[in-house]
């Protein structure tokens, strides 16, 4: 397959005034891929996006799409489509004449476009509702308004900044494999962004961390999720119980990591950081509460946690324990629900058991904000 | 409960003071419009007439005026609107630390006297047209074009505050949508943000024709060989007012009541079919949404349509109903009541005499008891008549004159004041 137009930023820079709003951003997007960049808010996801689309020029570095550098190309004559943080539907236009657009921009005759107007209404799953206002349909439906008139523009790649926050849960959840499938059934280029790990997660092929106007790492969901390059990443996408200390020993790819307050354990070393971890380094080690089960109360050893249960809850799927952990985050375990039973251990010593190979330990660094 | 009851009254009654002094002026000189008196009065009614209206159509002046005063609208509308988007424009894209001198210095036009706007316009653009050795009868000292540049210079201001106030509503994106879309700026700005600002656009227009329409302060420097409205009107009443000048006033009421009333209807109508919309099934979309009653629940409409209705009657009998019947009467009865009055004098003086003889046969008798006040009678009895003679010649004269200068300047002032001028 002729796989769509790729993306490249290269040694990207953008600057407001003294702030830098990105830092050095350097990512290759294959042709045909859905990309995420995933941040909290005001690390400069958008500004990446309107940096691609044409509204910014960067400070510094390039922005390649197929290939071609698009410096001083403004934004009506690049081959992307944007959909706003707030969608920016014409208020004014009948829901047709908003996805036609581009095409009364290329001068297509009324006709014309009501036509591919009455195709891509068909194809979001709004037949006959072209003769309504923006203002007269449900945030979902205006949502899909917004990817069906920057469908219509026929771009290469579509940048999608944040298009599902306005709506609710399952909504959103919906709205997410209705996306994908779009994607695929198009077969062009998605850049979307989202301060939503879920979202990155179920949606891409590939998820660009950021932090404040760095991307800390850039690969797979899968990857980012077992394999985080920084203690950012790892706090960032889903839950995840930290241990701070100091790497006591390295062996091949595990250190043995001396914690503050649960003795001295051992740890895979994060693909990313193999050979650069040093005896002495601040480290921190992440075990996702997943992959944490109970032990005999008591046992040592260098997999083993022992600590006081503070609460307990039933979530339905899981019993979910907290029990006091570094930095005065509570420490979570989810204990898989198989009918078993489960009593209340508030107050008591508990020994949890991982192994290895779940545990990721990464240099010290910044955690994602709870 | 009573101290409610008070409070209540008392508000109608403010309202309804508060009304007539808005309203009352208006009202009653529209009223003199269709009186036949030649000075404009409500009371005496004398006759329903519209003739003042042709007299009005008549007067070469007050339609030069009216022609003037529409060039010089326009002319200011479609300058200050564009100056007011402009300034408007660019308050939203200046850098926001010189935003606030920026809109103080836009804004200031507005607080300057039309009086220095008019004379600094004429000097200036005196200046420059020497500056260019113009003669005086350049374009740059043409009334028409001061007028409009000097206008302009504080109408513009206002239209900047309806158009700002509107495109802080704007959502920049929008633009930036088009952009992406594949628009050029210009067809960005002429799709996307002038349709968000065509209401304001309109209100802008309107709010600078009439301020342009009824400014007199700035123009009266400015308008050269182009006099205005207001100036003819200024003019003429210095020379003494007419009912034609009501009749203009109805009229401008009357318009302005009128378009009131349609802006008013429209609003309302895009509100029902608004709602009609949003209850409307697809279905009902596709096709086009009829709306009955549409008119019904719209009291501007009626009240539009009444108003219509109301001014095609009056024109119409306008055109088929002559005052000149009951002008006639009119004239007919004060020319008896003239007489009547003559006729008494008469009749009194007669009587007098009657009794100055009788007195005077009776003097004899009495001369010596009480000749002062008999004698002070007597000369009042003599002189009294004279007087009022005098005046029931003037009166009669002027009653002989009325069937044919009457229509003219007759009835301007009391029949007895033209009597004793004419004398
Ligand atoms: N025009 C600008 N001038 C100055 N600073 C700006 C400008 N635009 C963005 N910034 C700053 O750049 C940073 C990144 O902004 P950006 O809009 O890219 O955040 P974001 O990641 O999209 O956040 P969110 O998820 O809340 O949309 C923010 O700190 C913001 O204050
Ligand atoms: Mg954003």
């Amino acid at each position: 397959m002729s796989a769509g137009v790729g993306v490249d930023l290269e040694n990207l820079w953008i600057r407001f005034g003294d702030f830098v709003a990105v830092r050095d951003a350097n990512v290759h997007i294959k042709g045909g891929d859905f990309f995420s960049f995933l941040g909290p808010s005001g690390c400069g996801k958008t500004t990446i996006l309107r940096a691609v689309s044409g509204f910014l020029e960067p400070s510094e570095g390039n922005v390649l799409i197929g290939g071609n550098n698009m410096k001083g190309i403004g934004p009506n004559k690049r081959p992307t489509a944007l959909i706003f943080q707030n969608l920016a539907l014409f208020p004014l236009m009948k829901v047709w004449e908003n996805i036609t657009f581009s095409m009364e921009i290329a001068g297509a005759s009324a006709r014309d476009r009501r036509k591919r107007a009455d195709e891509l209404l068909d194809m979001i799953a709004l037949p006959g509702q072209g003769d309504k206002l923006p203002s007269e349909l449900s945030g979902g439906q205006r949502q899909r308004v917004a990817i069906a008139r920057a469908l219509c523009a026929e771009p290469d790649v579509l940048l999608l900044d944040e298009p599902l926050s306005a709506l609710d849960l399952k909504l959103r959840q919906h709205m997410r494999t209705e996306l994908r499938e779009i994607q695929k059934r198009v077969g062009i280029t998605f850049i979307y962004i989202t301060h939503d790990q879920g979202e990155a997660l179920t949606m891409s092929d590939d998820i660009a961390v950021m932090r404040a106007g760095v991307i800390d790492q850039i690969a797979d969901g899968k990857t980012i999720y077992n394999d985080p390059a920084t203690a950012f990443a790892a706090s960032f996408v889903g839950e995840n119980n930290v241990f701070r200390g100091k790497v006591l020993e390295v062996r091949g790819d595990q250190a043995l990591i001396r914690t503050n307050r649960s003795g001295d354990l051992l740890s895979r070393i994060s693909t990313a950081n193999q050979g650069k971890m040093n005896v002495g380094d601040d480290a921190m080690m992440f075990i996702r509460p997943e992959a944490l089960s109970l032990a005999p109360t008591g046992t040592q050893g260098d997999h083993f946690v022992t600590a006081k249960v503070n609460h307990e809850e039933f979530e339905g799927n899981s019993f979910n324990i907290f029990m006091e952990g570094d930095g005065g985050k509570e420490l979570k375990v989810a204990i898989p629900n198989h009918g078993q039973s489960f009593d209340d251990h508030s107050g008591q010593d508990m020994t949890l058991e991982y192994d290895v190979n779940n545990a990721v330990a990464v240099p010290a660094g910044e955690l994602a904000a709870e | 409960m009573t101290t409610d009851k008070i409070i209540r009254v008392s508000i109608w009654v403010y309202l309804g003071i508060f009304f007539a002094y808005l309203l009352g002026p208006l009202i009653i000189m529209s009223v003199t419009a269709f009186n036949s008196p030649s000075f404009p009065r409500m009371t005496p009614w004398e006759c329903l007439t519209f003739n003042w209206f042709g007299e009005l159509f008549r007067d070469e002046r007050i339609l030069n005026g009216i022609w003037n005063s529409i060039l010089v609208g326009f002319g200011t509308v479609i300058l200050s609107v564009s100056m007011g988007l402009a300034g408007a424009l660019m308050l939203t894209q200046i850098w926001p630390k010189l935003r606030a001198t920026y809109y103080t210095i836009i804004i200031a036009p507005i607080l300057i006297p039309g009086v220095v706007i008019g004379i600094s316009t004429l000097v200036f653009w005196d200046r420059i047209n020497r500056m260019l050795g113009l003669g005086a009868d350049s374009f740059l000292s043409n009334g028409l074009f001061l007028t409009i540049i000097g206008q302009s210079t504080f109408i513009a201001s206002y239209c900047m505050l309806v158009l700002v106030a509107r495109l802080q509503r704007y959502d920049m994106a929008l633009t930036e949508a088009a952009l992406d879309l594949g628009a050029t700026h210009a067809q960005a700005f002429r799709k996307v943000l002038m349709p968000f600002m065509m209401p304001a656009i309109l209100s802008a227009s309107v709010l600078a024709f009439l301020a342009s329409f009824e400014n007199y302060n700035t123009t009266t420097f400015t308008f050269g060989e182009y006099p205005t409205l207001t100036i003819e009107l200024a003019q003429k009443v210095r020379y003494g007012i007419t009912p034609a000048i009501s009749a203009l006033a109805f009229m401008i009421v009357a318009l302005t009541v009128f378009f009131a009333l349609v802006n008013e209807a429209n609003i309302k109508r895009k509100k029902m079919i608004a709602e009609a919309r949003k209850d409307a099934t697809v279905g009902e979309l596709a096709g086009k949404i009829e709306v009955p009653g549409l008119v019904s629940r719209n009291p501007a409409a009626i009240a539009l349509i009444v108003l219509v209705i109301g001014v095609a009657t009056v024109t119409a009998s306008a055109m088929t109903y002559s005052p000149d019947q009951c002008i006639a009467d009119v004239q007919e009865q004060k020319r008896l009541e003239t007489e009547k009055r003559i006729q008494e004098l008469r009749d009194r003086r007669a009587k007098d005499a009657a009794e100055k003889a009788a007195a005077e046969g009776a003097e004899g008798g009495a001369s010596q008891s009480a000749p002062k006040p008999s004698n002070n009678s007597g000369f009042g009895g003599v002189f009294a008549p004279n007087t009022l003679q005098n005046e029931a010649e003037g009166a009669t004269d002027e009653g002989g004159a009325g069937s044919s200068n009457n229509s003219g300047f007759g009835n301007v002032f009391d029949p007895n004041a033209i009597g004793n001028d004419s004398n």
